[in-house]
């Protein structure tokens, strides 16, 4: 392959990943909104604070060690026969993902 | 300007409540507070002057607090959910006493005698008896439904005979502790059903009932002939239909009989639900904008407001009892999460959380009658409560 060709092809991947990290990581101002829905609706179970309700806490102490899928999972597609409800027709599993990649690490104000 | 106004206004109101130079003379009839879900503070409010007067701080993890009014009126008991309890002189404008006595609260309740005062736990689940004049703890009833197992404890309220009845989420029972010897209570248990999420005590104080998650229907009992059991009321609503999801659980305290007729929220179901407070059963459904979470009847049972769940928590709509129909929808703001009538019910206090004000209505006209600029208002508990029971 001569180098003409391969810079092209770097580009693409490079290029590539960016657009996946820009698709997964939801803009500054969903982001804002996917808090508030959080900390007050989610709270409604799960505690303003995330400390628990009558859905369990959503601390990273909780949730260390569970698969991140799995609570992806549980978020957009909800748990039946508990009252965790489906979230999916409010975000995206991109979305849900973020919120569960904070709620491990420690979810902002 | 408008805002100065009020704040001088507020400035002055504890000036006279509090008293410079001696207290000034007044009953608290026309007094309330309002939560504020993420600051910590509760909001002192007046009714009649619809104005703010004093606003307190340092009360912990409010989200979900509710509160109950000692019998004089005058001492609020506000349960955080961090397992706080405090108790506010609304005449003095401050905190008197504050203890923190669990992980993970949800709500209380006041004896029939004025002297105990019980809240409910999730986390560790059980309820716990306090005087209410020291907040000592007198004693506590964990709800081990099975050795070793605990439930979170959902519904209290207070029933005649010094007497509490809850319900247990993971337990599937309604219980009723008898508190006559506040140190060494007594407790019944009553199977209920599957989950139950919410209850609540009929004014009269006969009827506990819980509503089911886990199952359709609500259980009911006679508090009179407690001996006879729980038995399931409105089992078939919703059978054989597809459940909806549930984006906030409605909450049945605050619900009451108006004309004859019982109205609850229908779970996971764009409905309030009616039946018969004689014979129990389902006489009718009314078709509403969303999730109803609170479904409450005006003093005089004339009309019932109803608030709803995600997504739709910008609306409000009532129900005119009379003819069982919606006769006013309103937006009063982005995410209303309570609704309060004044005594005798002539106007409505509803919050609105994401606009950071309470809004006033007046229930004749539907008029806004005015509004008040509070932190991320949630429940608004006025000092009537004081005398009712279940409240
Ligand atoms: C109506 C109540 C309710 C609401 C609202 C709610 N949850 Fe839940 N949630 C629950 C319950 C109950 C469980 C426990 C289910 C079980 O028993 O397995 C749960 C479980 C979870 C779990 C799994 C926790 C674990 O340790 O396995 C996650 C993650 C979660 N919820 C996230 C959310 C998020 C994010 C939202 C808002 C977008 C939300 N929940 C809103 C009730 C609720």
């Amino acid at each position: 392959m001569s180098s003409s060709a391969i810079l092209p092809a770097l580009l693409a991947i490079l290029l590539g990943a960016l657009a996946t990290t820009a698709l997964a990581a939801p803009t500054a101002a969903r982001q804002k909104e996917l808090i508030h829905l959080v900390r007050q609706d989610c709270g409604s179970c799960h505690g303003l604070t995330l400390q628990g309700g009558l859905g369990p806490a959503l601390l990273p102490a909780t949730l260390a060690g569970k698969p991140v899928e799995g609570l992806v999972a549980t978020v957009v597609g909800g748990r039946t026969g508990t009252p965790m409800p489906p979230w999916h027709r409010f975000l995206t599993e991109d979305e849900a993902q973020w919120i569960v990649e904070k709620l491990m690490t420690g979810f902002p104000e | 300007m408008k805002r100065l106004a009020q704040l001088f206004f507020a400035g002055l109101m504890v000036a006279l409540l509090s008293g410079c130079g001696g207290m000034q003379l007044r009953g608290t009839g026309d007094l309330g507070l309002v939560i504020e879900r993420a600051s910590g503070h509760v909001t002192l409010v007046n009714t009649s002057s619809r104005q703010p007067y004093a606003r307190i701080g340092g009360l912990g993890d409010l989200s979900h607090a509710s509160v109950v009014y000692s019998r004089d009126a005058r001492y609020a008991f506000v349960f955080g959910r961090d397992g706080g309890l405090t108790k506010i002189d609304l005449l003095q404008g401050l905190i008197v006493k504050r203890v923190v006595q669990s992980g993970n609260a949800i709500g209380g309740s006041i004896s029939q005698d004025g002297r105990i005062v019980v809240a409910q736990n999730y986390t560790p689940g059980g309820i716990k008896a306090f005087d209410a004049e020291t907040l000592e703890l007198l004693s506590a009833v964990p709800a081990e439904y099975e050795p070793g197992r605990f439930s979170k404890v959902v519904g209290l309220a207070d029933v005649p005979g010094n007497k509490f009845a809850y319900a247990l989420f993971e337990g599937g029972e309604i219980w009723v502790s008898d508190f006559s010897d506040p140190k060494r209570p007594v407790t019944q248990r009553y199977p209920a059903g599957l989950q139950p999420y919410d209850g609540l005590v009929t004014p009269d104080g006969r009827h506990y009932l819980a509503g089911l998650f886990g199952e359709d229907g609500v259980a009911m009992l006679d508090l009179w002939q407690p001996e006879k059991g729980a038995r399931k009321i409105l089992e078939k609503y919703g059978r054989g239909e597809e459940k909806l999801p549930v984006f906030k659980m409605p909450h049945l305290r605050g619900w009451s009989v108006a004309a004859g007729r019982a109205w609850l929220p229908a779970i996971g179901r764009h409905e309030v639900l009616v039946a018969d407070a004689a014979t129990w059963r389902e006489t009718g459904r009314v078709a509403v904008k969303g999730q109803p979470v609170f479904v409450m009847a005006s003093p005089d049972g004339r009309q019932i407001w109803v608030n709803f769940a995600f997504p739709d928590n910008g609306w409000v709509q009532v129900i005119d009892t009379l003819s069982g129909k919606v006769v006013q929808t309103l937006q009063p703001g982005k995410g209303v999460l309570h609704m309060e009538f004044t005594p005798r019910g002539e106007a409505v206090w509803l919050s609105a959380r994401d606009d950071n004000r309470v809004v006033i209505y007046d229930t004749r006209t539907f008029r806004q009658l005015g509004d008040l600029p509070v932190q991320s208002p949630s429940g608004i508990f006025f000092t009537s409560r004081a005398a009712r029971i279940g409240f």
